[in-house]
């Protein structure tokens, strides 16, 4: 057998970390991985974050983002091991035999420079094609990876077209100068399902036509089974189980493979719907300054102890609508009943008692907590302000509070960068019960989190609702999510509400096309499901 | 209407009425000086009959608000009156001033900005090495001198030691380009030095700012090198905040040079207001102030529209 384009024997990886309370020192993030990747093929990478696959995928570049040091072991590329070599070997090696394709899309694109110019510059620069042998062959990949106007998309600014064709665009600058290899980095993560199933679809007809060899990383195990040929699992910068696609998903040997398939096994029963807490009314609002509604005569009804789950797509209104109920947003038509009581339209007019009893908690638990304060003063706050609290009887109820968020009263000093990404999301889920809401706004709240962490925090609220009697209004776009803890469900598209009622109801046939879009546009961890959703899309659009 | 020209023109208004503002506050500020124009003309020892006789003659009379708008009306046509003390007209004998002001203005800006922005990029590629250091404690000691230091050092020793340049900046109309750059030569350099660190300093900070966004992770992934990544990927995004330091260099250039043009007795907008507000010349220093604040809101329009313009999202609107 030939010499595999992608060998990595023994790669250790380190990192210099700067905690808060103690002197900058050298960790090691990877603790000595081995794989190989065949021309042409896929591997997966997968694993929750700080396992180290964007470290590892990108060590394939020779290349170590912030502080981080490859320090050990080898890794060959075309029978080259390209740690050997210098800074001048790697810049060859880059953008020319590797290539890279980052999550975020609109990050990665410089905002400043049109589209074509920064898909074609390695290319390029690299001495691999001319200027005009390389537009015209990422006019070809535009073409391959279904974008609109070939011609012209590339005379574009990033910001001039949409994030799904965004990434078709990385995808493009990264099989431009015809590598051998490519690596991407969560390349569908950002993306809507709708959406995301269309580029993947298109990444993955590229990669066979190209016969390019690919790691492909991400957290999402339903995604990965759909495009490669092996996976490698990783936990903690250590490998965790190695093997063909069939195997793992199929037939996980290790117990935290077996967790990481399993996940989103949450039975919620679902309760029948009672006489509402919250009415939404007929609420339609714009933004000051435009002159378009986002949301359009919205009308939802929340029972008490229950959750109501609101899905859709970014920019469906979701969001918008959170923060006409919170009052942040006074909407342009429409009415909130709250308990008794109609609330105002506009926050600053609010009772204590109607923000209190209305409480919310955000995506970025991190912005959303205060860095310089203590988890004791950021869950104190509520207590004192509207419970008038203070010294130890604060205090009592704080460690109460983080009991009842299954982290104990040892964290009561510590500040929030010192904690885990699960573990400021239960913080904020503290600070939202110290007011004794009867509702809590959870607005994506287990997005940023990985899918163990976020089963947690869902098992959480799930208690915490059985145990205080406490209704959600849960934003998300990811319907995983809705199945676990939904009671009833308001599909969102383009600020109207589509479909609405029970679970049960809602999830089941017969569907109107913009749910049946969304439900077969999830990921299942199925081996060839990406393929069965295409051809029956295509089938059915041959039948129109 | 193009969303860019919207916010130019708006700018555009803004500075008006920011000039406009500017002239009340000088026309006031001149005016609760104590004593007036008439009495200083004329002395402590003037009889009181003389000083009426002198305010009906020269206007002052009248009320304030009346003298500030026939004053704003004739500066806009040009006429900024003539000066008390030697009677001749304001705007002919400040034109000339002007203009060499502007003169070494325009060869120390031709000279530092470029090389700031040169030494600006030569600090990111070396950031925390020995070059990024030797620039930044250079231009750090250069700034923190005063000028009229740095003149009469650099005088006594490139004038007077060496001889390589005049110590004195005297020019006029009959010298040819050659030899008004070798007489300004000395002041060039003390400009120089003087706004150098600013802007070199803004411009390292800047694009240090860009150089932590995904697109140069995106850059360097191609295989570029540090020198292609920054002048191509991060400087084009850093351009806003330079020019704005740009901007508020150049206009010290113009209207700070008072101190510099007096230490090399340079004929310009300086020494012009220097002398005559020794000598209380109230018309002269109005049309001076009124002179200095239009350069520096226009070259601080200058800075916003640029900042606008350099800003892909504003120019190519989805």
């Amino acid at each position: 057998m030939s010499e595999p384009l992608l060998k990595v024997r023994g790669l250790k990886i380190g990192a210099t970390v700067y905690p808060p309370d103690a002197k900058p020192h050298k960790i090691e993030i990877v603790h000595g991985v081995d794989f190989e990747l065949e021309k042409g093929k896929v591997l997966g990478l997968i694993g929750e974050s700080g396992a180290g696959k964007s470290t590892i995928g990108l060590s394939a570049l020779g290349y170590g983002r912030g502080g981080v040091e490859l320090t050990g072991g080898e890794v060959w590329v075309n029978g080259r091991d390209i740690l050997q070599g210098g800074i001048g070997d790697l810049r060859k090696l880059r953008g020319a035999e590797v290539t890279y394709v980052a999550q975020s899309a609109a990050a990665s694109f410089n905002p400043a420079k049109k589209i074509m110019e920064q898909v074609i510059e390695a290319a390029v620069s690299q001495g691999k094609f001319s200027k005009s042998d390389a537009e015209a062959k990422a006019r070809l990949l535009f073409a391959k990876l279904g974008l609109p106007d070939t011609d012209n998309i590339g005379s574009r600014y990033p910001h001039q077209v949409s994030g799904g064709q965004l990434q078709r665009c990385m995808t493009a600058l990264a099989l431009c100068p015809e590598p051998d290899l490519v690596v991407f980095d969560e390349p569908t993560t950002a993306l809507d399902v709708t959406t995301q199933i269309d580029v993947l679809a298109a990444i993955k007809d590229a990669i066979r036509d190209t016969g390019v060899a690919a790691l492909y990383i991400t957290h999402d195990l339903a995604v990965v089974a759909q495009v490669s040929d092996d996976i490698m699992v990783l936990k903690m910068g250590e490998m965790v189980e190695y093997g063909p696609v069939d195997q793992i998903i199929n037939h996980p040997q290790e117990e935290y493979t077996q967790a990481l398939v399993s996940v989103r096994s949450i039975n919620h029963e679902e309760k029948a719907p009672q006489e509402p807490i919250l009415r939404v009314r007929n609420i339609t609002a714009r933004y000051r300054g435009t002159k378009f509604d986002v949301l359009h005569d919205v009308s939802v009804d929340i029972s008490p102890g229950q959750t109501l789950a609101i899905v859709g797509e970014s920019g469906s209104g979701k969001s918008t609508l959170a923060r006409v109920i919170t009052g942040l947003l006074p909407p342009s038509g429409g009415s909130i009943e709250f308990v008794d009581r109609t609330l105002s339209p506009d926050q600053p007019s609010r009772s204590r008692e109607d923000l209190r009893e209305l409480q919310m908690i955000y995506q970025m638990a991190d912005t959303a907590m205060n860095p310089r304060q203590t988890v004791g003063t950021i869950i104190g706050r509520p207590l004192e302000f509207y419970f008038g609290m203070k010294g130890a009887e604060k205090r009592k109820r704080i460690a109460e509070l983080l009991e009842e968020i299954e982290m104990g009263d040892g964290f009561i000093d510590r500040y929030p960068a010192e904690l885990s990404g699960g573990q400021k999301q239960r913080v904020c889920i503290a600070r939202a019960l110290a007011a004794k809401p009867k509702l809590i706004i959870c607005d994506e709240v287990t997005s940023a989190l990985d899918p163990l962490v976020a089963d947690g925090i869902l098992k959480l609220l799930l208690n915490l609702q059985k145990r205080e009697d406490v209704a959600y209004l849960f934003i998300t776009h990811d319907l995983a999510t809705v199945r676990a803890i939904a009671d009833s469900i308001a599909v969102m598209y383009q600020g109207k509400v589509v479909r609405y009622g029970t679970k049960s109801e809602v999830l089941s046939p017969p569907f109107d096309d913009y749910t049946d879009l969304l439900l077969s546009s999830v990921p299942e961890m199925k081996l060839g499901w990406l393929e069965n959703v295409i051809a029956t899309r295509k089938m059915e659009s041959a039948g129109n | 209407m193009h969303p860019i020209l919207k916010l130019v023109s708006q700018r555009l208004a803004l500075g008006l009425l920011l000039l406009l503002a500017a002239s009340a506050l000088i026309f006031v500020g001149t005016q609760i000086l104590p004593g007036d124009v008439a009495q200083s003309i004329l002395g402590q020892s003037a009889t009181p009959e003389a000083l009426a006789n002198l305010r009906e003659e020269l206007g002052l009379s009248e009320p304030a608000l009346s003298r500030y708008f026939s004053w704003l009306g004739s500066a806009i046509q040009g006429d900024l009156g003539v000066a008390l003390t030697n009677g001749q007209d304001i705007a002919t004998s400040m034109g000339r001033r002007l203009g060499n002001t502007l003169f070494l203005a325009f060869w120390a800006a031709v000279i530092s900005v470029p090389l700031a922005i040169f030494l600006g990029l030569l600090a990111v590629r070396y950031k925390d090495r020995w070059p990024d250091k030797l620039i930044s404690g250079v231009t750090l000691a250069s700034i923190s001198i005063p000028e009229f230091l740095i003149g009469y050092v650099l005088m006594y020793f490139v004038g007077v030691k060496l001889g390589w340049a005049p110590s004195v900046a005297m020019i006029n109309d009959s010298m040819s380009l050659g030899e008004k750059l070798h007489a300004i030569a000395l002041p060039v350099t003390v400009l120089t030095l003087v706004v150098l660190a600013h802007m070199m300093r803004m411009t390292r900070a800047a694009i240090l700012n860009v150089m932590q966004s995904a697109y140069i992770e995106t850059a360097e992934l191609k295989g570029l090198s540090s020198f292609q990544v920054i002048a191509r990927h991060a400087f084009p995004n850093a351009i806003a905040p330079i020019v704005n330091v740009v901007m508020l260099n150049l206009a010290y250039l113009v209207v700070g040079v008072v101190v510099v043009e007096v230490v090399f007795v340079y004929p310009g907008m300086g020494q012009y207001l220097v002398d005559h507000v020794a000598k209380r010349d109230v018309p002269v220093v109005q049309a001076c102030g009124l002179v200095f604040a239009a350069v520096y809101i226009c070259l601080n329009m200058v800075a916003d529209i640029v900042s606008i313009l350099a800003n892909p999202r504003l120019r190519h609107p989805k």
